[in-house]
Parts: structure tokens; C-alpha cells; sequence
């Protein structure tokens, strides 16, 4: 079992979750309340998702040896965009027009800026750094021109139901996050679509000199990044009921990246594991809410977790495994020795 | 001629990469006024040892001596310092300076403190005349200039550093027939100089026409120091490919007599300027065409521009008789041709993936991204495969990086096979493999052009050609040079006069 690549996640995880509850007893109780499920670890899921979405569609770019640092942009540009729609005076929560419309335009946007990306890396031949550098930067001005500079405030009840509404007596979110999840699930393992990023990601030269297309490839998983990104920034922005095009999603590629490399995908390319990216996501969200909950102050907060993550990151190397455990052993032996 | 000191020696030279032993007590001399050529194939060691020589690479055992003392070089400034210097095959120099600022950048003379510009082209301009006999602007941009007045810069730029040896590494590689007599001249007026020149060239028929002595390394190893008036071109070819003539003479059995098909594929004055002369080349259904030439004589290039892996500049392809594109991979793939590269590690294997995915990479990149070959399908055609070419472990699942180089060659003949390929085009398949994989690959290669596929077969071992090809065709100098019938007749002797030309 500890050769699976996600016993190391999930059993930091696990230490996570139990350190909360030896602060916090209760903090494994799940309660219906109001007809919905609430506690910490529904929190986590819920307040979770938007950085679980990005954190996939990262996967997949970090698999073909790319990286996304747009996605935080892309989070404001489609909450602005969202926004935009909604936050009209006098629309009636009576119509879901507007909210169709709003989620169109806006996941609309984000896959067109994915495009964006997308084309600049497989048709130009820019590296990903710098493309999506580019639309990391221009993204937030984009988001501020169509908020005007303000931070826009949603009124239209039906679009706070994606972000904090329930269904089955979960939050929505959850289950946008399972759909997408098994969209790229089934995508990656049920179509070639899986085997040609890793291959592409692995020697991008053997897979053209065996036929493989890799622009198409390169342009798809830029998309698919921009389309979860842009789900992402719809969830947080009807969460809080506002767009902000300046902080919206910041640093949101960073954490995302985090997480992609928690869950075991190395950022050189080849294969990737879409349930350890979720499991790190996790990782990342419940440290947030741990560093909160039980009262560090917030400004050790962002050492704290660069610490976690440095713990995970090692004990997922079977190299520093094999140090830190041999050199216990050695020494246990020697010591042995000594009293012999 | 006898009676010179060299200037310079390396004497038991070694030098080890992780895993490789790229020098192995290799010896070089350099007189004054003498151009030495350094021999070998790909990979024989030349650049290693040039390296070593300008200060790139540490050398892990031997001595440099220079002019009767020994020295250390272990940066490239100090053996500038010393008087070594070294001009690439790529010119490393910025093409939007001028001239002169190229010739000076990094030792500007200073007047008062600052650049003093007129001496600095006043300079330039004697350099290059008194020295190189080129009379031109020094003030324009590099870039105005031919790729040969800038390798001329190049030279320029070394000399100026007081030089006793001056080092070309493959210099002529993207001259024309004019450019390279251009250099040769600047090359006997700096040897009439006193200048000691390495000289390292695949041409075999410029070496003979600018090279006073000749060094041949292979694999890392001293094979021996000439005069190239007392080496004859055929004893040159065998000393760096390790063939000794009289076993060469030997002749191989087991001749196959060609039973005749139609014609597949029509190559007509295919070429890619730099990588390959024109060329015309016709491949029969069920037939087996070698290539032969020494490495660097562009067998690789022309089995790239019939897959489309690289993009010719001209000529025309014709597949059953009908004019066919080949730009890309993926094209020449859906014309039923298939390329195993020579470099396996990089351009072949897929690392991180399975046997499995390794296998129906090829085949799942015709069908596409949404006609996925369901996983029982693929266990199936695996198996069959495994079984077949006696693939070790036979365990679908292992990553191919873990395998021996002779199982990753036969999953990547696989890899194409199941394509079904109607032209197989085979770069080096039996290199660095075990004499039963070998053996294997051989066999299965006579079995399939039986059943009607034909093969270009491109191996350095002439023997192996002889005993599989019925037509071989020879390249010498990024040229096909002939093309050779493998009736009884046919020595290995035959194919090496044609890869040394010139006798």
C-alpha cells in the first residue's frame, strides 16, 4: 500500500484532519441543519471546490510538461463576467435567463481565453510560462474593464444557488466538482486523449515521429484548464455574492500547482493522477481551514503551510524516504552496537 | 618532418560521463605548420577531446604538454590564454554587431577611457586583410555577410589572441564548393604562418585535399596517428569503423535472390539542402534495401525525408504511382510508412509509459482521439506481440524505460507492425542490442518482407546489410553515391570503396 502513489497524500491528509480534532472534538460531526448537511468537513469540500476545478484542469497542462499561471486571472475574468450579467438592478430572481446567460457568457470567456493560451503555446511555439504570463497579467485588467474597476455586488438570488446552494442536502459545488471531475476522468481514461498528454508530455519528439498530433493535444488541455478555471471563478464569485477583478482567484495558479505536485504529477510531464491532484487540493483547502481553526496567527500562516507542503513534497520522494529512514536504521544499529 | 617537436601533446587522455567511458588513453600530437585531422565516426570521441583540450570538460587522467611544458587547462579562457582557440560549427558570434565589434567585443582598445571606435575598425580592417587576404566593410552588421566570411570573422576573432593552435570543428558543414576553397585558403596561409590546425570534418575528400596528418579515434580509443599521404582512403574507413580489410574480404554467405514485386515507393530527386544531396531511390514490395555509409554520411536524412520527419526542400514521392506529400509523420504514417529511429532513448520510447501504451501508441494516433481501442482489444494485440517477438519481461504493465535496449527495439517494432505497415523503414534497429535480439530482429525482418513489406534497412554492420539487403544503396557525403545489386559477387570490400570514394 505505501507504494500507491496516493498513500503519502492521503495519509497527510488524514494527520491534517486529526490534528483538527485534537483541538476541536467535534470537528468529525456532520449535523443536519436547516435541511443541509454542515460541519468542518463539508466546509472543507464546499469552500474546496473552485481551487479542485483549477487544480484539474492544471493536471492535465502540468502533464504535457506546461503550466497555467492564467488560471487566477481567468477565476476574475469569469466572475466578472458572470457578475456583469447578474448584477443588473431589477432583474427578476423569477427568470433564469439571466443565469443561463451569465454562465454561458462567462464559461464562454474563460474557454476562449484557454484558447488563447492554447494557440500561443502549440501554434506559435511560446513557452507556457511566458504565454500564459501574459494573460496572468492582461486577465485581471480584462476582468477590471468589464467590472468597470469596482467590486460588483450580485443581488439575483438565483445565481448564489451554484455557489451556496444545496442539492441532496450537499453544497451544489460538490457536485459540480464530482461532474467535472468524472468529465475528465473519462476523457483521460476512456478516450486515447489520456495516453497522447502523457505521451507528449513524456518525449514530445518519439510522439510526433509516431504520428501523434501534440498542437491538438497541447490546444485541448490549455482549453480544458480555461474551462475549469472560468467554473471555478462562477463558484467563488456566486459564494460571496460579488466580483472583484483585482483579488478575485489570486494566487489561486500557485496553489493550484501545489496541489497538482502534492497529488503526484511531476511537473517535468508524462503521467499524471487526477485523484491525487483532488486529494491535494484537499490537503491545501483543510491546512487553510486548520490554520484558522485553531489559531495560528495569521501572519505565520503562509509559513506554516509552505512547511506542510515542503513535508509532503519530501515524503513523496522514495530517495529522502530511503535517507531519512536508512539513516535511522544505521544509527539504531550503531547505537545497538554501542551497548553490546 | 621527423625531426619537429610537436607544440603541442596530449598524452593518455581519459575521460569518464556517468555511465560511459567517452576517452579512453587517447594520444594526440600538434605540430606547427601542420593541419592534424581528428577521424572517427559519431561518437568516437572527437569533440570529447576537443573539449578537454579548450577547457570545457576536465580530463580524468593524461597530460597536456605545450611547447615542452606541461599545463592545466581547466576553463576555456585559460586555454585561450594559452593560445588555443577554438571555432565551432555554429558560428558563435552576435549577428547584429558590426564586424570589428564582433573581432573586439570583450577587449575593446580604450582611449581615455572609453572605446576608441577608430582604432577598433582600423584594426578589424588589417586583421582581416593582412591576415585572412578579405577585404571588406567592417562596419556592416554581421548578418550582411555569407556563412563563410563569418566562419572567416570567426577565425579572425581567434587569431587575434596571440594563437599557436587553432581548432575547426566541422567548419565546412554549411559552406558551398566555393566557400570551402575561400577557407582553405585562409587555412595554408595560417599553416604557412606557423599555426597548429585541428581540423575535424566528416568529408572525407576534404581531409585528403587540406590534412597533413590524421589521428582516428573510435569508441573513445587511440586507434593510431598518420600522414594522410601514407594512409590510403579505404585503410582510413576501416580504422574508424574497426573492420580489418582481410576479414572484410571474406565473403558472406547465406545471399538471398531477390523473387521481384511492383514498385511501392518512388523517391525522385528528393532533397534537403544541408542534410542530403538529390536523391532517387525505388523500394519494391517485399524487399529488402540497405543503406550503408559512414555515420554522418546522411543515411538518417534520407530515411527522415521519406517519413516526413523532417521536410524536404524539392523533389517528388510517389507512392503505387501516385504523387504523395510527405510533411509530417502522421502523413507519411497514413501512406503505410513506418520509421524506427536510430536514437531510441529519445525519439523512439515513450519512458513513462507501459509496453502496452507503447505499443498501441502508433495505432491509436491513426485512429484518433474518440475511437479508443477498448483495453481487452489491447491486451489481446499485446500479448500477440509479446509472444511473438519474445518480448522480456512479457508482463504488459512494466514500464518500457525498465526494459533491456533489445525488448524496448522489439516493443517499438511492434509499435509499427501493428500498423500494418506496407514500407518499414528500420534506423539502426540492431545497435547497442545482444547478438539473440539481434539475430531475432534480423529473422523477423526476412519473415515480413516474405509476406510482401518492404524494408530499408540502415545499419553500420556491413555485414548484417549483406546478409539481409538484396539492393544496397551506398551514401558518402551527404550523397547517395550508388546504389549496388547483393548478388554472390558483393564483398563488404565492394561497399567500403563506395563509402570512401575517391580511390
Amino acid at each position: 500500500m505505501i507504494k500507491s502513489r496516493l498513500f503519502w497524500p492521503i495519509l497527510v491528509l488524514v494527520l491534517i484532519l486529526l490534528l483538527n480534532l485534537f483541538f476541536d472534538p467535534g470537528f468529525f460531526s456532520v449535523e443536519v441543519r436547516g435541511g443541509h448537511l454542515t460541519g468542518s468537513l463539508i466546509d472543507i469540500l464546499n469552500r474546496g471546490a473552485p481551487l479542485i476545478l483549477i487544480a484539474i484542469g492544471m493536471t492535465l497542462v502540468i502533464a504535457t510538461a506546461g503550466i497555467d499561471l492564467s488560471v487566477g486571472s481567468v477565476v476574475a475574468m469569469a466572475g466578472a463576467m458572470a457578475a456583469f450579467v447578474v448584477s443588473k438592478p431589477g432583474l427578476s430572481d423569477d427568470s433564469l435567463v439571466p443565469l443561463f446567460t451569465a454562465l454561458a457568457l462567462a464559461i464562454g470567456l474563460s474557454v476562449v481565453a484557454g484558447m488563447w493560451n492554447g494557440l500561443l503555446v502549440s501554434r506559435i511555439g511560446v513557452q507556457p510560462i511566458v504565454a500564459t504570463l501574459i494573460l496572468m497579467v492582461a486577465g485581471r485588467g480584462i476582468a477590471q474593464l468589464i467590472t468597470n474597476g469596482q467590486i460588483l455586488t450580485i443581488y439575483y438570488e438565483p445565481y448564489s444557488f451554484v455557489g451556496g446552494g444545496y442539492l441532496l442536502m450537499l453544497p451544489f459545488s460538490i457536485f459540480i466538482v464530482a461532474a467535472v471531475l468524472a468529465l475528465a476522468l473519462f476523457l483521460t481514461r476512456k478516450t486515447s486523449i489520456g495516453l497522447f498528454i502523457e505521451s507528449v508530455g513524456s518525449n514530445p519528439e518519439a510522439s510526433r515521429l509516431t504520428g501523434l498530433n501534440s498542437k491538438n493535444i497541447l490546444l485541448m488541455v490549455y482549453i480544458f484548464s480555461g474551462f475549469c478555471a472560468g467554473i471555478g471563478g462562477i463558484i467563488l464569485s456566486s459564494n460571496v455574492s460579488a466580483a472583484d477583478g483585482n483579488n478575485a482567484g489570486l494566487w489561486f495558479e500557485l496553489d493550484a500547482i501545489l496541489a497538482v505536485v502534492i497529488g503526484g504529477t511531476s511537473l517535468m510531464g508524462g503521467k499524471f493522477h487526477l485523484m491525487g491532484t483532488v486529494i491535494g487540493a484537499l490537503i491545501i483547502q483543510s491546512l487553510t481551514t486548520t490554520i484558522y481553526s485553531i489559531g495560528i496567527p495569521p501572519e505565520v500562516n503562509l509559513v506554516v503551510k509552505a512547511v506542510v507542503v515542503l513535508i509532503v513534497c519530501l515524503l513523496q520522494s522514495p530517495e529522502f524516504r530511503k535517507k531519512v529512514l536508512g539513516g535511522l536504521k544505521s544509527k539504531a544499529n550503531r547505537d545497538a552496537k554501542g551497548v553490546a | 618532418m621527423s625531426a619537429k617537436t610537436p607544440m603541442l601533446r596530449m598524452d593518455g587522455i581519459n575521460k569518464v560521463f556517468p555511465g560511459v567511458k567517452a576517452l579512453t588513453n587517447v594520444n594526440f600530437r600538434l605540430f606547427p605548420g601542420e593541419v592534424h585531422a581528428l577521424m572517427g565516426e559519431n561518437g568516437a570521441g572527437k569533440s570529447t577531446l576537443v573539449k578537454v583540450l579548450t577547457g570545457v570538460y576536465a580530463s580524468d587522467g593524461g597530460t597536456v604538454t605545450l611547447e615542452g611544458k606541461p599545463i592545466q587547462i581547466t576553463t576555456p579562457l585559460e586555454a585561450q590564454e594559452f593560445g588555443i582557440s577554438t571555432v565551432y560549427q555554429e558560428v558563435n558570434l552576435c549577428p547584429n554587431l558590426s564586424v570589428a565589434e564582433n573581432i573586439f567585443v570583450g577587449r575593446e582598445p580604450r582611449k581615455r577611457g572609453r572605446i576608441d571606435w577608430k582604432e577598433i575598425n582600423r584594426r578589424a580592417e588589417e586583421l582581416l586583410s593582412t591576415r585572412l587576404n578579405l577585404n571588406i566593410d567592417v562596419t556592416r552588421e554581421l548578418d550582411s555577410y555569407s556563412v563563410a566570411i563569418q566562419q572567416m570573422i570567426a577565425i579572425a576573432r581567434s587569431l587575434n589572441v596571440s594563437a599557436k593552435v587553432l581548432i575547426l570543428d566541422e567548419p565546412t558543414s554549411s559552406l558551398d564548393t566555393n566557400e570551402v576553397e575561400q577557407l582553405f585558403a585562409v587555412i595554408r596561409k595560417l599553416k604557412s604562418e606557423g599555426l597548429a590546425i585541428v581540423f575535424i570534418s566528416h568529408f572525407l575528400d576534404q581531409i585528403y585535399e587540406i590534412s597533413d596528418r590524421i589521428t582516428v579515434l573510435r569508441n573513445g580509443n587511440w586507434i593510431g596517428e598518420y600522414m594522410t599521404k601514407e594512409l590510403p582512403r579505404l585503410e582510413l574507413v576501416s580504422k574508424m569503423i574497426g573492420k580489418e580489410l582481410d576479414v572484410l574480404a571474406e565473403a558472406s554467405s547465406n545471399k538471398r535472390i531477390f523473387k521481384g514485386g511492383e514498385s511501392f515507393l518512388q523517391a525522385d530527386q528528393v532533397y534537403k539542402k544541408g542534410k542530403i544531396q538529390p536523391f532517387d531511390l525505388n523500394m519494391n514490395r517485399g524487399e529488402i534495401v540497405g543503406l550503408a555509409g559512414l555515420l554522418g554520411s546522411g543515411r538518417s536524412e534520407l530515411a527522415r525525408l521519406l517519413f516526413g520527419a523532417d521536410k524536404s526542400d524539392g523533389g517528388t514521392i510517389k507512392i503505387n504511382g501516385k504523387k504523395v506529400s510527405l510533411n509530417s509523420p502522421k502523413q507519411a504514417i497514413t501512406n503505410g510508412i513506418a520509421f524506427s529511429s536510430e536514437n531510441r532513448k529519445t525519439e523512439g520510447i515513450i519512458g513513462d509509459l507501459s509496453i502496452r501504451e507503447n505499443m498501441i501508441l502508433a495505432i491509436q494516433g491513426v485512429k484518433g482521439w474518440f475511437r479508443y481501442i477498448p483495453r481487452k482489444k489491447q491486451n489481446e494485440i499485446v500479448d500477440e506481440y509479446i509472444k511473438l517477438l519474445n518480448i522480456n519481461p512479457p508482463n504488459p504493465e512494466q514500464l518500457i524505460k525498465n526494459l533491456s535496449g533489445g525488448n524496448q527495439q522489439k516493443v517499438l517494432l511492434a509499435r509499427w507492425l501493428i500498423t500494418n505497415p506496407e514500407l518499414l523503414i528500420l534506423d539502426e534497429p540492431t545497435r547497442g542490442i545482444d547478438v539473440g535480439a539481434k539475430a531475432e530482429i534480423q529473422k523477423l525482418m526476412l519473415s515480413l518482407s516474405e509476406k510482401g513489406m518492404s524494408i530499408l534497412f540502415i545499419s553500420a554492420e556491413l555485414e548484417e546489410i549483406l546478409r539481409t539487403c538484396q539492393r544496397i544503396a551506398v551514401l558518402r557525403d551527404h550523397e547517395k553515391v550508388s546504389e549496388l545489386e547483393n548478388d554472390n559477387g558483393i564483398t563488404q570490400q565492394d561497399i567500403m570503396k563506395e563509402m570512401a570514394g575517391g580511390m
